[in-house]
C-alpha cells in the first residue's frame, strides 16, 4: 500500500540520469517503508522502456505512450500525474529539479494539496511530533535541504498531507543498479481517458535541444573558478591547468552569475554536484550552496587570497596566495615533475 | 489592439548573495537583521519583460503583487521608479509562516481582486531558490504556465509567443491569454529608475508606512491619491482562512542547523616553489593526478 513513485523524465527516448538516480534512492525509501516502488514514464515512442527501469528496481511501471505527452508540456503531464495519484495515493513521490520537474512539481503539488520541497540534497526516513498538538508520526520523509542562501540546512517534514513530494537535482543522489533479474509489473495508461482539447493549449513551435556539451560530472578533476577569479580572461588560466591535468573547468553561482563562465559548469546546489578525484577550488570562498556540490571530493586544494575563507574547512592544501601566480607554478610543478 | 492588463508578482527578500562577516552573529547563526532587503533580482528580469510590453502596446498597465511586511511597499515604490503604474501590497499576520503553497494560495485569492491579461514573475526567489509559487498560482487560477521565459516575443493580443530558456536548450512556445509566465534571470535586465518617476513617487507609501508619516504627507495625498499605496489585509480578500498561514502550509519545518563548518587537516602553504613543487609531486606520487 502507499507506494513510493518516481516520476521519470524521457530525454530522446532514454530515461535521464537523474531518473535514474531517483529511482536508487526510491528503491531504498520503499524497502526501509516496505512498500513498492512505483515509477511513471509519459512520453511516446516509449517501447521497451520497462528494461531500462526494472533492473533499478521497479514494482510497477506505470507508462502513457501518446504525442500528446511528448515533448514535455505542463498542463498533459500535470493532468495525468494528479490523476493518477489521486486514484493510487502514494505516500511519496520524487521528481528531477530539472525544468521539467521544477516546472511539473509545483503544479501537482498545488492541485493534490501537498507539500514539495525543492532541490533537496538528502532524503530520509524518520519520524516527527509536532510541537503544538505533541502527534507523533512515524516514517515521514525527511526532505533535507540547504536554505537561506545556503547559510542554514532545514529538514522540512509534510506531516498530514500526501504524497510528500521533493524534487532533486542531477548528480546529487547515486545511481546503482538494484538487481538486473528484477522484473516488475508494467501497466499502460489510457491517455485518452486523461486528456482533452482544454490541456493542450500550450504549444511548443520550436525547440532546439543540445546534449550537455560539457560533462563535469564525470571528470575525474575539476579546476572551479569563483568570484575571486575576477575575470573571463583569467579564467583561461583555470582552463590551461584543466587541460595540462586532463580535466574540466567548473565554477561557482557567483563566478557564472557574474559572466566569468557558463552555467553548464556550474558547481552546488543550483548547479550540478561533482564527485571527482581532485577538485582544485580557486577563488571560492565556499558558500555551502557551492560545497553541497563538492563536499564529496576525494582530494581538495584551495587557492585563496583570504585565509579564513570557509572552503578551507573542505581542503586538503589551502594554499594562500594569488591564483594568477599560483597556477602558473602549480602547471610549471606538473610538467616538471610528471616526466 | 487593445491594451494588456499586467500583474508583476514581485518580492522584497534578504540579499543572501552577500551574507558578509557581519552578517553571521557570534554563534554561527545568520543575523537576518543584518542582511539588506532587495527586489528579488529574477522579480525585476519579470518587471523589465512586462515594461516593454507597455512600451510597445498602447494603453497597457502594470501594476505590482507583492506580500509582505508594511516595508515591502519598497519594492512597489522601486518598480514605479521604472515605469510600473502602482501596485498592491498584501500585508497582515494571518500570512506569517506561510509555506509556497499557502503563499501561492494567498497571492492566488488577491489575483481575483484583480483585473489581468498576464500574470508574470521571477522564476524564483533568491532566499528560497524554489521556483514552486508561479506554477503553484496558475495552478490555484487554473491558468496555463510558462515557466523559464527569457523573452516574451510576440503579443498579439490574445497568444503570447515566449521563448524559455532550459537547461539544455530553448523552446519557443505559444499560450493563450490570460497566462502565468515566471522569468529566468538570463532574461534582459530590468531598466534603471527614471529620475522623473523617483520624484514623482518617492513619497509613496503603503498604509503601515503612513502610520508613521507626518501632516505633510497627507497634505500631499490629497493632492495627489497616487501618493497612497493600496495595501490589503487578509479581511481584503476572499479565502479560506484554514488554507492561510502556517495553518495553510503542507510543509512543516522540522528542525535548521546552522551551517557549521567542519574543519579537517589541511597542510597550509603559501604558495612557493618549494611547496608547490612539493606538492605536486606527492599528487603524482598518489595516483591524484597524472
Amino acid at each position: 500500500m502507499n507506494s513510493v513513485f518516481v516520476y521519470c523524465e524521457i530525454e530522446e527516448g532514454t530515461v535521464a540520469d537523474v531518473s535514474l538516480e531517483l529511482l536508487t534512492k526510491g528503491r531504498a525509501l520503499a524497502t526501509k517503508l516496505g512498500v513498492k516502488l512505483e515509477a511513471i514514464v509519459l512520453g511516446e515512442g516509449l517501447k521497451d522502456v520497462e528494461k531500462q527501469v526494472f533492473p533499478y528496481g521497479v514494482d510497477v511501471l506505470w507508462v502513457g505512450d501518446d504525442a500528446r505527452l511528448a515533448p514535455y508540456t505542463t498542463l498533459p503531464h500535470t493532468k495525468m500525474l494528479v490523476r493518477l495519484f489521486d486514484a493510487e495515493k502514494p505516500q511519496v513521490a520524487l521528481m528531477g529539479a530539472t525544468s521539467v520537474g521544477r516546472d511539473l512539481g509545483p503544479r501537482v503539488s498545488s492541485a493534490l494539496h501537498s507539500g514539495l520541497t525543492a532541490d533537496c540534497t538528502s532524503l530520509e526516513i524518520g519520524e516527527y511530533t509536532d510541537a503544538k498538538s505533541g502527534k507523533k508520526y512515524e516514517n515521514l520523509l525527511y526532505q533535507i535541504r540547504p536554505a537561506f542562501g545556503g547559510n542554514i540546512v532545514a529538514t522540512i517534514v509534510n506531516p498530514e498531507c500526501r504524497p510528500q513530494m521533493a524534487t532533486v537535482r542531477e548528480g546529487v543522489m547515486k545511481k546503482e543498479i538494484f538487481n538486473l533479474q528484477h522484473q516488475g509489473e508494467v501497466k499502460k495508461l489510457n491517455v485518452d481517458e486523461y486528456l482533452d482539447d482544454t490541456d493542450l493549449v500550450v504549444k511548443v513551435i520550436e525547440r532546439h535541444m543540445e546534449k550537455s556539451k560539457v560533462n563535469i560530472k564525470a571528470a575525474p578533476i575539476i579546476v572551479a573558478g569563483g568570484y575571486g577569479v575576477g575575470s573571463k580572461e583569467n579564467f583561461n588560466l583555470l582552463y590551461e591547468l584543466a587541460a595540462v591535468l586532463g580535466g574540466e573547468v567548473g565554477a561557482s553561482r557567483a563566478a557564472v552569475d557574474a559572466g566569468f563562465c557558463e552555467h553548464e559548469r556550474q558547481i552546488g546546489q543550483t548547479g550540478t554536484t561533482v564527485r571527482p578525484k581532485l577538485y582544485i577550488a580557486c577563488g571560492i570562498s565556499g558558500q555551502i550552496q557551492h560545497t553541497a556540490g563538492m563536499e564529496e571530493s576525494s582530494m581538495v586544494i584551495a587557492i585563496n587570497t583570504d585565509a579564513n575563507a570557509p572552503i578551507n574547512k573542505f581542503a586538503d592544501y589551502v594554499i594562500t596566495g594569488d591564483l594568477n601566480v599560483v597556477i602558473p607554478k602549480m602547471i610549471q610543478y606538473y610538467k616538471k615533475n610528471s616526466k | 489592439m487593445k491594451g494588456l492588463k499586467i500583474v508583476v508578482l514581485a518580492k522584497q527578500v534578504p540579499d543572501t548573495r552577500n551574507v558578509g562577516k557581519d552578517a553571521m552573529k557570534a554563534d554561527g547563526t545568520v543575523n537576518r537583521a543584518a542582511l539588506p532587503a532587495i527586489f528579488n533580482p529574477e522579480d525585476l528580469n519579470a518587471l523589465e519583460q512586462a515594461l516593454r510590453l507597455k512600451d510597445t502596446i498602447e494603453g497597457t498597465t502594470v501594476h505590482v503583487l507583492t506580500m509582505g511586511p508594511g516595508r515591502a511597499a519598497e519594492i512597489i515604490r522601486e518598480a514605479m521608479y521604472r515605469g510600473a503604474d502602482g501596485g498592491y501590497l498584501l500585508s497582515d499576520r494571518a500570512f506569517a509562516g506561510s509555506d509556497t503553497l499557502a503563499t501561492s494560495y494567498a497571492l492566488s485569492c488577491a489575483l481575483r481582486n484583480l483585473e489581468y491579461d498576464l500574470i508574470i514573475c521571477g522564476r524564483q526567489a533568491i532566499d528560497g531558490d524554489t521556483a514552486q509559487v508561479g506554477p503553484q498560482v496558475a495552478e490555484k487560477l487554473a491558468l496555463p504556465q510558462v515557466t523559464y521565459a527569457e523573452d516574451i516575443q510576440k503579443c498579439d493580443g490574445k497568444i503570447v509567443t515566449i521563448k524559455r530558456r532550459l537547461e539544455r536548450g530553448i523552446e519557443v512556445v505559444t499560450c493563450p491569454m490570460p497566462c502565468v509566465v515566471t522569468v529566468n534571470g538570463s532574461a534582459a535586465p530590468c531598466r534603471p529608475r527614471n529620475a522623473r518617476f523617483v520624484m514623482k513617487y518617492k513619497n509613496a507609501k503603503g498604509t503601515q508606512e503612513a502610520q508613521d508619516a507626518n501632516e505633510d504627507y497627507f497634505a500631499l495625498v490629497n493632492e495627489r491619491p497616487y501618493l497612497k499605496l493600496t495595501e490589503w489585509s487578509v479581511n481584503d480578500i476572499q479565502s479560506n482562512p484554514a488554507d492561510l498561514g502556517l495553518s495553510g502550509s503542507p510543509t512543516k519545518v522540522k528542525n535548521i542547523e546552522s551551517v557549521v563548518f567542519q574543519a579537517k587537516e589541511a597542510k597550509v602553504l603559501s604558495g612557493t616553489d618549494a611547496e608547490l613543487d612539493a606538492m605536486m609531486k606527492e599528487l603524482i606520487t598518489n595516483h591524484t593526478i597524472g
